[in-house]
């Protein structure tokens, strides 16, 4: 336990999970709890982040695919759930707002505007609620499955490789832009309402949302660190450092990268789908480069060593934008470009790399010299 | 009489060439190495003896000819593959896992889960533990076992990279300039070590150094322009007017 779970990180796990399930949910009202569960979907990404850039050395500039496409298939499942409900609308009905009246009921809104009359195949896997499940954990983790297969075993790396998860999440959101009919285009997917009959809208299902994600996100971090403190953690770094030294230690190097992506995928993935359950809308700006390149900034403030550094990188940078684009709206991407500028030239291992000099080498000593004399806890 | 000696070698290189934009680099190369052999090749820069050391462990593709160890013909094979199949190689500058500890680095050499899932769920257990530290007390690293890597000096890093080999319990060694950059003393340990390590198995060693080639070799290769211009004893290639002048000419 003690060689998979060090003490150092032990601490950083205990102080997330304390200030996540109890100081946050105490402090904040429901309004702004939901806007920490938001920050929190993107800590997922960060983390996965971690694992492939940060461990394996793998930069994605593409983590919103995986991130959307999720969001999407649980898009998909709640507004199939929420177009069902109002088949059997009447006219008196819609007078007073109470649903809406389709010239082909049942299927989602956007498809009766595009005068579609019939649910595209890829839709009906959606109306199951396992399936949907399944289908978030996989279709991101397949796609970058095949992604890295196509790459990696080509040993195609580094720049080339980041270039090439650019072009996807570029081409990603142009095809959900143009295709309004089958996916809800520029619109994205809105007006989701209940899940299984239960309304996600309201301020309860909120707080349950917000605790199933920071259990996921704990969850998350505990799969991270136990693969990071395996072998293959240490492979992926080895491959990091000297890619054909691990080679000749009898490594196939690509097989590695592969999973690190996938895992990477997986975690932006449920990211993403947590997502559309705590915002309660998906749209193609969180597919694109802009996101996918702001999930690497979250990833590089927090630290890209430390999975516990991505969390509060996540937090912290989508805090910041909270607050500063209400402010100057039109000046937030020239912040945060400062803010990666900033990172890089002058903590190039983000809040992680500042904690580990400033603040763990005292905690380690006051645990130290707070030990022998009494078991009472070292004040400050 | 030829068969006999095919018998008994472990790898056999025949007409091996490698063409860059024309250019060739190796050149009709033919070579044998014996069965718990070790062989010493030198030659001026750029007369391709770490071309041939590629080509050999899969990091360069030939263009024509045949590379067999043990029978197997390792053209078409990919690194990890010649790996697996027996063969270890070290590089010219040290190459070790410098994010890593000396432990790790050997840890990771050791062969045993090296495929994805294999490697997540490898366990740390007595086999390996005691194997790493035979490992570095071969290599003169069991006191630095647990400092990263990256803090070793020089020669303890060549050192840790041939324990990285060692620990893969290769049957042919192929080392890249052992001693290049190394003090005297260590590199009179790394010749104890080299000749220690190349009991049962067999050893290719690059080197430059002709101090240390005389030290350890029973059989010299030279290399010229990709192609063997002599071979054999020590002594005797060393007064062949042919390696002479090739030295000579490029010194």
């Amino acid at each position: 336990m003690d060689r998979l779970f060090p003490k150092k990180d032990r601490l950083s796990f205990i102080v997330i999970a304390v200030l996540l399930l109890v100081i946050l949910p105490l402090g904040l009202d429901v309004f702004r709890l939901n806007l920490v569960s938001k920050y929190l979907t993107f800590a997922f990404v960060a983390i996965g982040l971690v694992m492939c850039w940060g461990a394996g050395g793998i930069l994605s500039l593409g983590q919103g695919v995986f991130f959307g496409l999720s969001g999407y298939c649980m898009a998909m499942y709640l507004k199939l759930e929420a177009a069902k409900a109002d088949i059997g609308c009447t006219r008196a009905q819609q007078e007073v707002g109470e649903c809406i009246v389709q010239s082909t009921p049942g299927i989602p809104d956007f498809m009766d505007w595009a005068s579609m009359t019939e649910l595209p195949f890829f839709w009906l896997p959606f109306e199951s609620f396992p399936l949907t499940i399944v289908m978030i954990l996989i279709v991101p983790t397949i796609l970058a499955y095949f992604v890295g297969l196509a790459m990696f075993k080509r040993r195609v790396g580094g720049v080339y490789f980041a270039i090439m998860t650019q072009a996807m999440a570029a081409a990603l959101s142009i095809l959900i832009i143009g295709n309004a009919g089958y996916i809800g285009g520029f619109n994205g997917i809105t007006d989701l309402r209940t899940l299984h009959g239960w309304d996600i809208r309201t301020d309860d299902a909120k707080v349950v949302f917000y605790f199933v994600t920071v259990v996921l996100v704990l969850m998350a971090l505990f799969a991270s660190q136990l693969i990071l403190k395996s072998k293959l953690g240490r492979v992926l770094v080895a491959m990091r450092v000297h890619e054909d030294r691990a080679r000749f230690s009898g490594y196939d190097v690509a097989n590695f990268k592969i999973f690190a992506f996938c895992f990477g995928a997986l975690l932006a993935g449920i990211g993403g789908a947590m997502f559309t359950l705590n915002v309660g809308f998906i749209h193609p700006t969180f597919v694109g480069i802009v996101p996918s390149i702001e999930m690497v900034i979250f990833c590089a403030v927090g630290g890209r060593f430390s999975i516990y550094g991505a969390v509060y990188g996540a937090l912290l940078v989508n805090l910041a934008k909270t607050v500063f684009s209400e402010a100057y709206p039109e000046l937030w991407l020239f912040a945060m470009g400062a803010m990666f500028i900033g990172v890089v030239m002058a903590f190039p291992e983000g809040l992680a790399g500042l904690y580990k000099v400033y603040i763990e080498p005292h905690l380690l000593k006051l645990q130290r010299s707070g030990k022998p004399p009494s078991a009472t806890e070292p004040a400050e | 009489m030829e068969n006999a000696h095919l018998q008994g070698s472990i790898l056999s290189v025949e007409n091996l060439t490698v063409s860059f934009d024309g250019f060739k680099v190796v050149d009709d190369l033919s070579l044998q190495i014996k069965t718990n052999e070790l062989r010493v090749i030198i030659g001026p820069n750029g007369a391709g003896k770490t071309t041939v050391l590629d080509l050999i462990s899969g990091r360069t593709p030939a263009t024509s000819g045949s590379i067999k160890f043990r029978g197997q013909e390792l053209r078409n094979m990919k690194e990890h593959e010649i790996v697996h199949a027996g063969i270890g190689r070290k590089f010219q500058t040290p190459s070790v896992f410098e994010d890593l500890t000396v432990f790790e680095n050997l840890e990771i050499s050791f062969p045993r889960g090296r495929n994805v899932f294999g490697s997540l769920f490898f366990r740390r257990d007595k086999e390996v533990q005691d194997r790493i530290q035979e490992v570095a007390e071969t290599t003169y690293l069991d006191e630095v076992l647990h400092s990263e890597s990256g803090s070793l000096s020089h020669g303890q890093k060549q050192w840790l990279e041939i324990g990285m080999l060692l620990i893969q319990d290769p049957a042919l060694l192929m080392l890249d300039e052992p001693v290049a950059g190394m003090s005297k003393s260590e590199r009179v340990k790394t010749g104890d070590l080299l000749r220690k390590i190349a009991q049962g198995r067999s050893v290719i060693v690059i080197e430059h150094d002709m101090a240390f080639v005389k030290d350890i070799a029973h059989w010299v290769t030279v290399m010229h322009q990709g192609k063997v211009l002599s071979e054999g004893e020590m002594d005797v290639v060393q007064k062949d007017p042919k390696v002479i002048e090739v030295y000579l000419g490029h010194s």
